[in-house]
């Protein structure tokens, strides 16, 4: 009991110690944006005077004039597409990788890891040239391809752990049932490798919406422009005034529909889904 | 009509590995088969051919008077118990057992009322909602019972469906099987390692071994009428006794004695064979009376082990003699060390189980007088294991 007792302050401390150092540069970004202009080099962690100028700024002037909402619409598009796409993709071919034996089998799992080693800013000179050859530079196809790139391995490898957990035989049950394999995937399988599913898809959601590297690229304009890309070309009030405030703001705006997606997908991420399929 | 027929069909893994070896077997309509054999026979493999879950690399499969060799599981209208169930934990029990009728496009109200008719059969009714995870053994067993029989279909494959449960449980569903395959009357192949399921399930029985058919019989003509040694051992519990033996002018020479070769066997066999003795062929020579004086023969034997189970009375006792060979045996030796991890066959000696009357006094460490009913011996060819004569 003693010990027990010990075991559990220890793990609190550290824990805390965690959290703390996890959470506190978030806790800064979120006094910032609540700092008006002149307040914001003044050191203090706690605002004296909270202002939401920062945010009203970055909403100012509608989809036409606001430097964030048009780059927000084209981040949750891009990502969102990415998601669906690359999720159906991968759990097809993570299916047929867990499942059935095939030529080749070997080298697409090595190629899905080959790519996913790759360095991407490797690719972004080529990718540069061929878009703007191919007439997709600066649009949301431009910024999707490179994303379902490198989110595709990603979701492969996720996916085939999760469908080579779940037992052969409920398929072939399901086939006996007198389910065609199609109908077999779809009703007993997809199911139940749900958590998985849904693990990939925020894995490939968080992948592209953070993106940096291919949205500073490969876009010139708000018309694909997201807004990890988007904050650098904010300005201040004044040609004199940093912008630090609304990036801020920005930054913490970003954050929230990842919180909310992941909030979302997390409640379906029920653990010991496939509990009594098989016994043993 | 749905008979299931076999001819010469034979599975040859990628590997190369010869699983199933051309098996040729005839499953009547209606009829409880039972494919019987040590683990790694070829019997799942079989049953799952007849499934469409693996394909068939040469020979004929018919369900019916249909060819099904290359048709999808969906098409060939039967139902598969497996061995772990296979329940599909992210359905209630109700929706578990109308899959099959809701992928056929039955109505609900159909499928609705015939899973609760199967579920009155089964005893599962207070649990059509539950889902599987929340379920005992038995009751998940029943569920997956439940969804072979809603459909009614041409034929039922179980794979090993009761080895899950636990001993007590076994014996229950045993019963409850056998019940309701004989009320359905569905043609049903049935694949168990286990003799004792094979002997009181079956309406016949399919020994198997290495892929290869052994024997196809009923109960009775398998545990009278061996085909050969590994038959032989297999079934019964325990199982058949073994010794040395040496034919010649109609007399066989025993390790415990000299007896009368049983019938049919011809002269020109004489030489070395391999007799077999059941169990209950043995008795304690002080209960059987006058029967010793008319047939058998009575020897002395040191006894190394009793075993009282109160209607039966088991004497472990060991003969004298150059060990018994043969390929068969030793492939059931192998298979009871892996179950009990003691070695029935120790160098140079028999060991011999008798099953005798509970009534006997017989001590162990002791020695004893016993006596075997030699007109109940069997006679197996020393080199193929092949039944020479013997038996009843």
């Amino acid at each position: 009991m003693e010990r027990g007792g010990r075991e559990y302050a220890l793990w609190s401390i550290g824990i805390a110690v965690v959290l703390i150092f996890a959470l506190i540069p978030v806790l800064w970004l979120i006094s910032i944006s609540l700092k008006p202009p002149e307040a914001i080099t003044d050191g203090r962690f706690i605002p004296s005077e909270v202002s939401f100028d920062n945010y009203k700024s970055l909403f100012e002037g509608g989809v036409e004039d606001s430097p964030f909402i048009k780059p927000l619409i084209n981040s949750i598009l891009i990502a969102l597409t990415t998601t669906v796409i690359s999720i159906v993709l991968a759990s097809f071919a993570a299916y047929a990788i867990a499942r059935l034996e095939f030529p080749g089998k070997r080298v697409i799992l090595a190629g899905a890891l080959a790519i996913a080693m790759f360095p991407p800013i490797s690719t972004i000179g080529p990718l540069f040239d061929m878009w703007r050859a191919l007439g997709i530079y600066d649009t949301y196809l431009g910024l999707i391809i490179p994303y379902l790139t490198f989110s595709l391995p990603l979701a492969i490898y996720a996916l085939t752990a999760f469908f080579r957990e779940i037992p052969w035989e409920l398929e072939q049950a399901a086939q006996v049932d007198g389910a065609t394999p199609f109908q077999a995937f779809r009703k007993v399988i997809v199911p139940l490798a749900a958590p998985g599913v849904f693990t990939a898809a925020i894995l490939v959601f968080i992948f592209a919406w953070n993106d940096f590297l291919f949205a500073i690229s490969l876009t010139s304009s708000d018309a694909s422009r997201t807004v990890p890309a988007a904050l650098a070309f904010f300005t201040g009030e004044s040609s004199f005034t940093e912008p630090t405030g609304s990036i801020a703001a920005a930054a913490v705006v970003v954050t929230v529909p990842i919180i909310v997606f992941v909030l979302f997908f997390q409640r379906r991420i029920v653990s010991g889904l496939t509990a009594g399929a098989v016994k043993g | 009509m749905s008979e299931i027929t076999l001819d010469g069909v034979t599975k040859v893994f990628a590997d190369g590995f010869e699983a199933v070896k051309e098996m040729s077997l005839e499953v009547g309509d209606g009829e409880f088969m039972i494919l019987v054999g040590p683990s790694g026979c070829g019997k799942s493999t079989a049953l799952r051919m007849i499934a469409g879950l693996e394909d068939i690399s040469s020979g004929e499969l018919r369900i019916g008077d249909e060819v099904v060799n290359d048709r999808a599981p969906k098409d060939r209208d039967i139902a598969m118990v497996f061995q772990n169930y296979a329940l599909y934990p992210h359905m209630t029990v109700r929706e578990n057992m109308g899959f099959a009728l809701k992928l056929a496009g039955v109505d609900r109200a159909e499928i609705d009322s015939k899973v609760e008719e199967a579920a009155k059969t089964l005893d599962l009714t207070q649990h059509l909602d539950r889902r599987p995870a929340n379920l005992s053994g038995g009751q998940r067993q029943r569920v997956a019972m439940g969804r072979a029989i809603v459909r009614d279909p041409k034929a039922f494959l179980m794979d090993e469906p009761l080895s899950n449960l636990d001993a007590k449980l076994r014996v229950q569903m045993r019963t409850e099987v056998a019940r309701l395959q004989s009320r359905l009357e569905t043609t049903t192949v049935y694949v168990t390692h286990d003799q004792v399921e094979a002997m009181t399930l079956g309406d016949r029985v399919a020994v198997m071994r290495a892929g290869a058919l052994q024997q196809v019989g009923t109960p009775a003509e398998l545990y009278e009428q061996p085909v050969n040694l590994f038959v032989a051992g297999f079934i019964g519990s325990p199982a058949m006794n073994f010794m040395p033996a040496e034919l010649s002018g109609g007399k066989v020479k025993l390790p415990i004695g000299e007896a009368d070769a049983p019938e049919g066997v011809g002269g020109g066999r004489d030489g070395e064979v391999i007799a077999g003795l059941r169990p209950e062929s043995f008795e304690d020579a002080e209960m059987v009376g006058d029967l010793r004086n008319e047939r058998g023969v009575v020897f002395d034997a040191e006894i190394d082990l009793v075993e009282s189970l109160g209607s039966d009375l088991y004497a472990y006792f060991h003969v004298e003699s150059g060990a018994v060979e043969s390929e068969q045996l030793a492939e059931l030796v192998e298979e009871r060390l892996e179950e009990t991890g003691v070695p029935e066959v120790r160098e140079g000696q028999e060991q011999i189980v008798a099953r005798l009357d509970p009534a006997s006094g017989i001590k162990r460490g002791e020695r004893a007088e016993l006596w075997a009913d030699t007109s109940k011996l069997h006679l197996f060819d020393a080199e193929s294991g092949e039944r020479l004569a013997g038996g009843s």
